[in-house]
């Protein structure tokens, strides 16, 4: 069959419905009798909490209910561990989970301590500003490096320090390769880190039917199986009595796998004592408390080289934040540990990390998920070896990668999914080679940056190289269906938010069925569609759902063949399937519709043979012995203004691998978003803490998003390396255009400002940090200002 | 606009060729009157303090923020949602069409006040520049798309308007009536 709809740029069939404001989002849920809940937060980072007076906003108009920690009765409890440290020995890990209101305690904040129901949110709001908390005050633990002294306050009492967890991981002997050694480079690297920021914010309606015994929860989640399940537990049902829809999601990024939030525990409880719908909605500022962040390491890394620039070990010691609480296991920091490596063959790795409470909102996975601070270490530290033993940056990162039949390439160590971290396939020289050529590195290097130079321009060129581990376990499902108009369903338990599955799963459907994509119907994200699965997280939407999808149309392909045969009375193999019917090859005239061929499958009377089922419908399930391994090379150009400080890119380049690709016009959409969030977080976006765990930037106004006057074109090409880990060869791809952007902009700053001999060993930075950079470097070298 | 009592008011709004009369609170924010009151919820909300964009409407034929109006200041003005921008799914505004082509949406929350930005941007400047047109959506987030695409779009949007459309059609908003 001729490839037709698989690997096309085809435009989206979700398009239309986001166009005209008519595709539903959380919020553009309105239920009869629906009441509005507000939150009272924390206003303290750290603080006993002695009295809760809830009497004046209880006798405000339109209040109709307010609830403490105490009120919640059995259903208070901290929430579960979304995953267990992995199975690596001599670990230590101590559990705290997120609570649904404070009790006794606050730990950072914007925590939630009380809720009020009102009849709008509005009233619900005023009421929550009359509710009177007595708080005494504790210092809080803001930096991670002070967070384990001996004097640090403590956060969780029952622990002795404020250590999550201390993991180490290593591979061959980092000792062996310290002495075979001729360099060995120390540095110590600070990432910061910003908010997912999603257009957005989080939401929820409940709604218990109390006749019918049902509860409908619409949530902004991007695993709405998972949540179901939880919930079903908490609140004693069947799973079968609770139904959780992620409608349309105003981009999720990882903040949104998180579970459980208070409010998702919280919403359905109400709903179901009070015996009405109820809505929250996330206001913007509550969104940068109460979401989840991804935020600060502090790695102490070296590095031992021959004189040659080949790479002999890495040694890597850091601190991870995992903030007040650590509900998701220990995924960011093992994927920074994990990343690090990236393209190269290094025999000796030793990486140790703790990961500590501080008194600031929780941190779980956010677009890169923690691989951005494992690249930063390692791309720095090459940038640093190529400087010190004068091997050109390109060549030194060339003889250190990882050779094309050398995959599958073990590299020693537990992944996230706890499966050896195992690289399936790549080629990184081909797509050094593309990315060297298509930025014209020698070109601008030998020619262009010298004559800009001598014009008094500080330009500069970047080129780094990351992995990104994507497409993990455990499974996803699916569902597909002829129905008898001829038009395909498809149903699959993940939930959707933006990333194009409308259509790109539809393809993969398509291609099997000969349907035109805009003729399949795909509903994600309804456990009432589909029962089982796991959720969007770990560039793994594509590659795991893609192929349970895949599976389940190739099913649904034989069963149209069987029955055709049957029906036509000719063989299998003569038979084609395309524009929307089965027929002879050659024999237009034989067709027969596939929506009569599904009536026929499930007729009236007569009888289904044994052993076959009615309808053109199957169930398959993909679930990856481990992750497909993405990569690529971003570059990029920029000018940067010495007096301001100021950045521009003039070119940004990005040559990318994620194996076969469904859709290239959703693929580069994805990039080019990530390029944008690396981007702001290189440069603009940082959340800024007083000593006292207060946010400083906790708006639009001040938090720095990129604009589109500061993100610039960007420059896609491709590799492509199947992975064979999936029958489709498919590679995720939704984070590996934030993961590179912060070594990237490092090397290509430092390289514009070469005359102060820069070492940019931070993320993020911004005009006024560099600016400081820059000073401290002209006084080292006694650069007079010109 | 009456004043029925210390906090109550009404006021009279044409909304996408519809004239609607409402008494409510005063202080009920013009995005929250489209989106739960008319139950227009096109229109999103993304920050609630101007700084994004996605609420953008408009006013009398001009961009404006939803979320930092009260609904009573839009009294006797004519207000276009993303609802009112095209005639359906099917027929959609050539800027809707060029959005879809270019791919210039992801999760799609943004995009109407990046469309409701862009109609009077594109009659004051039916050629523009990428310079112009970054400039005119600089205060408008996006998380997903990177602009790259948007920027696309407008240039696709443009170049169909003025061949396609007539100046004086694409002048005159609504391109069709709900009254």
């Amino acid at each position: 069959m001729a490839t037709r709809y698989f690997g096309k740029p085809i435009r989206r069939n979700e398009d239309p419905r986001l166009l005209t404001g008519q595709a539903l989002f959380t919020d553009d849920v309105h239920l009869p009798g629906l009441l509005h809940v507000a939150f009272v937060r924390s206003n303290y980072a750290h603080a006993w909490i002695h009295g809760i007076d809830t009497s004046v906003a209880a006798s405000m108009p339109g209040v109709v209910a307010i609830y403490n920690a105490e009120d919640l009765g059995d259903y208070w409890k901290p929430g579960p561990l979304l995953l267990p440290p992995p199975p690596v020995e001599g670990h230590v890990f101590h559990q705290r989970t997120q609570v649904p209101l404070a009790k006794g305690k606050v730990r950072h904040v914007g925590e939630p301590i009380v809720v009020v129901v009102a009849e709008s949110r509005y009233l619900a709001e005023d009421a929550a500003e009359r509710v009177v908390v007595e708080y005494e005050p504790l210092p809080a633990v803001i930096n991670i490096e002070e967070a384990l002294r001996a004097d640090a306050p403590l956060i969780h009492e029952g622990l002795e320090q404020n250590l999550n967890a201390h993991l180490v991981q290593h591979k061959g002997n980092y000792e062996a390769a310290l002495d075979a050694a001729d360099v060995v480079i120390a540095r110590t690297f600070r990432y910061d880190r910003g908010t997912a920021a999603a257009m957005e914010n989080r939401g929820i309606v409940a709604s218990w039917d109390g006749k019918s015994e049902q509860l409908t929860m619409w949530d902004t989640t991007q695993a709405p199986i998972s949540i179901r399940n939880g919930l079903a537990g908490m609140l004693g049902l069947s799973e079968k009595q609770v139904r959780v829809i992620a409608p349309f999601i105003g981009g999720g990024f990882g903040p949104k796998i998180m579970m459980f939030y208070p409010e998702e525990v919280l919403l359905p409880w109400i709903s179901m004592r009070l015996d009405r719908p109820v809505k929250w909605i996330e206001d913007r500022h509550e969104n940068f408390f109460s979401t989840t962040q991804e935020r600060g390491q502090v790695h102490e890394a070296e590095i031992a080289l021959t004189k040659d620039g080949r790479v002999l070990g890495v040694k890597d010691v850091f601190l991870h934040d995992a903030g007040a609480y650590a509900p998701y296991g220990l995924t960011v920091p093992i994927n920074s540990q994990c990343t690090l490596l990236g393209q190269y063959d290094i025999p000796n790795y030793y990486s140790e990390f703790h990961a500590v409470f501080t008194n600031k909102p929780i941190v779980t996975p956010y677009r890169g998920a923690g691989r951005q601070h494992g690249v930063f270490v390692m791309e720095r530290l090459l940038d640093i070896a190529a400087r010190e033993l004068g091997i050109d940056r390109v060549e030194i990162r060339r003889r250190n990668f990882i050779p094309p039949e050398k995959f599958p390439y073990n590299n020693e160590i537990i992944y996230q999914d706890f499966a050896p971290l195992i690289y399936d396939s790549g080629n990184y020289a081909e797509a050094m080679d593309k990315a060297v050529q298509l930025i014209g590195y020698e070109r601008f290097l030998q020619e262009e940056q010298p004559r800009l130079r001598a014009e008094g321009k500080h330009v500069g060129l970047g080129l780094v190289t990351y992995v990104e581990g994507t497409g993990i376990g455990p499974y996803e499902g699916a569902k597909v269906t002829v129905e008898v108009s001829g038009r395909v369903s498809v149903a699959t338990g993940i939930g959707t938010q933006g990333q194009g599955h409308y259509t790109s799963f539809a393809q993969i459907v398509a291609e099997q069925l000969g349907v035109e994509v805009e003729n399949v119907r795909l509903v994600t994200g309804d456990t009432a569609e589909f029962y089982w699965g796991a959720g969007t997280f770990a560039s793994r939407g594509a590659v795991v759902a893609g192929n349970a999808i895949h599976a389940a149309a190739v099913s649904v392909r034989q069963k149209i063949l069987r029955k055709a045969s049957d029906e036509m009375e000719v063989a299998e193999e003569d038979l084609e399937l395309s524009d929307g019917v089965v027929r002879v090859k050659g024999s237009p005239e034989s067709a027969i519709p596939l929506g009569e061929l599904a009536a026929r499958s499930n007729p009236l009377r007569g009888a289904v043979r044994p052993g076959s089922e009615p309808g053109l419908e199957s169930t398959d399930y993909f679930g990856p012995e481990r992750g497909a391994t993405a990569s690529g090379v971003h570059a990029m150009i920029v000018e940067v203004d010495a007096e301001t400080m100021m950045v521009e890119i003039k070119r940004y380049l990005v040559v990318h691998d994620c194996g076969v690709v469904i859709n290239p016009m959703i693929l580069e959409g994805q990039i080019h978003g990530g390029v944008a969030q690396g981007i702001g977080n290189a440069f603009y976006e940082q959340l800024v803490w007083d000593e006292n765990g207060q946010l400083l930037n906790a708006s639009f106004m001040d938090y720095l998003l990129p604009t589109s006057d500061t993100v610039p074109h960007i420059e896609t090409d491709h590799v492509a390396t199947p992975s064979p880990l999936n029958p489709l060869g498919i590679k995720g791809a939704g984070e590996a255009g934030a993961i590179p952007v912060g070594p990237l902009f490092a090397q290509a700053v430092e390289d514009a400002l070469s005359e102060f001999k820069l070492e940019i060993l931070e993320i993020p930075l911004s005009p006024n940090r560099l600016f400081e950079l820059v000073e401290a470097a002209r006084t080292a070298l006694d650069v007079p200002h010109g | 606009m009456e004043k029925e009592s210390e906090f109550l008011v009404t006021f009279t709004v044409t909304v996408n060729g519809r004239q609607v009369t409402h008494t409510g609170e005063a202080r009920l924010l013009l995005s929250d009157f489209l989106r739960h009151e008319l139950n227009l919820t096109g229109t999103r909300v993304g920050c609630e303090h101007g700084s994004c964009g996605a609420c953008t409407v408009l006013m009398d034929g001009q961009s404006v923020r939803s979320c930092i109006m009260l609904a009573v200041q839009s009294n006797g003005h004519e207000l276009i949602t993303v609802e009112g921008l095209g005639v359906s799914m099917q027929e959609l505004h050539p800027l809707q069409t060029a959005f879809r082509e270019k791919h210039g949406l992801q999760c799609g929350y943004c995009t109407a006040g990046f469309l409701m930005t862009l109609v009077p941007f594109l009659q004051e400047n039916p050629h523009p520049t990428e310079v112009e047109i970054r400039t005119a959506i600089s205060g408008n987030i996006c998380r997903c798309t990177g602009y790259q695409n948007i920027v696309e779009a407008v240039k696709l949007a443009a170049e169909s308007m003025s061949t396609e459309v007539s100046a004086e059609l694409s002048a005159t908003l609504p391109p069709h009536s709900h009254a």
